[in-house]
């Protein structure tokens, strides 16, 4: 299929982006339960279509902070694909796995600092294999990286190199619930959200190897 | 307060402040008439409009046609050419030097350079470079830029 337009997309693409975010956060669920030895559940995630304009909105207005984790996907599909994890989130995983509470995401030592990292490799690994499960496209992704910063200019990077500040993304809602166990006191629930900016070729790619027009 | 958000540019007088929001890799371009108090920021993504590979108009997204269409509606509003002077922030690279070949912010300030210095536009201070964002505040009434960035201090140029 020849995309020329993220808003050409219908109702079955949809479908199909929402099951690949449905497996993701899954496999997601799945290894930040070992991470932080705590039972993780997942809410339904909400897979949208957005402009960056409205994404920046979505996650709090442009000079909110936030911490921003990159890899560049080379292969099959190419693109990036940006884990954005509010400030809230960071201290709960930070405090859960350290035991200690930081006072703002800025204050996180390198071990903190690495393990963040590479829990941004985890949750688009998540998705990406959820892809390459799904397709058999398989993708090679750069290293991560890292910054925390106002996510107006995060989300700029993205814009700048694909050059249309209109461009779409695909923005992937997910809401992780962490207890000790089933029917025992909720812990904390944290949102992250996962934005997908493939190239249409690519994306194009993905409904011919699963079959849909 | 006048919000100038990003690929777009504005013009302020008296006691109105401009304001642009996280600059990463785009430029804030605030030009100042001291004489006639008319102050213009402009926040720009990209350095060239010919080098656009977008199906997009919006040329106020690059330095060139920002810069140029800034200076036009400044004298519309009463300013003199020749007094203008320019202070620049941003042009950072958000992920720091090896998340991208091409660093864009960079390519970015040497544009804004170049052309201000065909225009004769004097810079008469900047603060540019690095991987932090920078959130911009210009006073008209006395031609300061403010600079906010997380986790460091204001800095008045």
């Amino acid at each position: 299929m020849k995309l020329s337009r993220m808003e050409d997309l219908g109702p079955v693409h949809y479908d199909v982006l929402k099951e690949i975010g449905n497996i993701g956060q899954g496999n997601a669920a799945t290894a930040l339960s070992s991470f932080s030895n705590k039972l993780v559940t997942i809410d339904v995630p909400n897979v949208r279509v957005l402009g960056i304009n409205q994404a920046i909105e979505y996650l709090g207005g442009p000079d909110n902070i936030v911490t921003g984790i990159l890899v560049r996907l080379h292969g099959d599909i190419n693109g990036m694909m940006l884990t954005i994890l509010q400030s809230g989130f960071i201290k709960a995983l930070v405090e859960m796995v350290f035991g200690r509470t930081p006072a703002t995401p800025f204050d996180l030592n390198e071990i903190e600092c690495s393990f963040i990292q590479e829990i941004g490799n985890i949750l688009s690994g998540s998705y990406l294999n959820a892809i390459s499960s799904l397709s058999g496209m398989t993708t090679d992704v750069s290293v991560p990286y890292v910054t925390t910063d106002m996510v107006g200019a995060i989300l700029a990077v993205p814009a700048v190199e694909f050059a249309e500040l209109g461009s779409k993304v695909l923005f992937i809602d997910d809401c992780f619930t962490f207890s000790e166990g089933f029917n025992e006191k909720m812990l904390t629930a944290s949102r992250s959200n996962m934005i997908l900016i493939p190239d249409l070729q690519s994306l194009g790619n993905l409904f011919d190897k699963l079959g849909i027009s | 307060m006048v919000i100038v958000s990003i690929a777009d540019l504005a013009v302020a007088s008296g006691d109105e402040t401009l304001v642009t929001y996280a600059l990463g890799s785009c430029v804030g371009i605030c030009l100042y008439d001291s004489v006639n108090r008319v102050a213009g920021l402009a926040h720009i993504m990209l350095p060239w409009s010919k080098e656009a590979v977008s199906t997009e108009n919006n040329m106020r997204r690059y330095a060139d046609t920002g810069i140029t269409e800034l200076i036009t509606k400044m004298i519309d509003s009463g300013a003199k050419k020749a007094q203008i002077t320019a202070k620049i922030a941003g042009g950072a690279q958000m992920f720091g030097a090896a998340s991208s070949a091409f660093n864009i912010g960079e390519r970015n300030i040497k544009a804004v350079i170049k052309i201000l210095e065909t225009y004769r536009i004097p810079i008469i201070a900047s603060e540019t470079g690095g991987s932090y964002a920078r959130t911009v505040y210009f006073h008209a009434q006395n031609g300061t830029m403010e600079i906010r960035s997380a986790n460091r201090d204001t800095l008045m140029i």
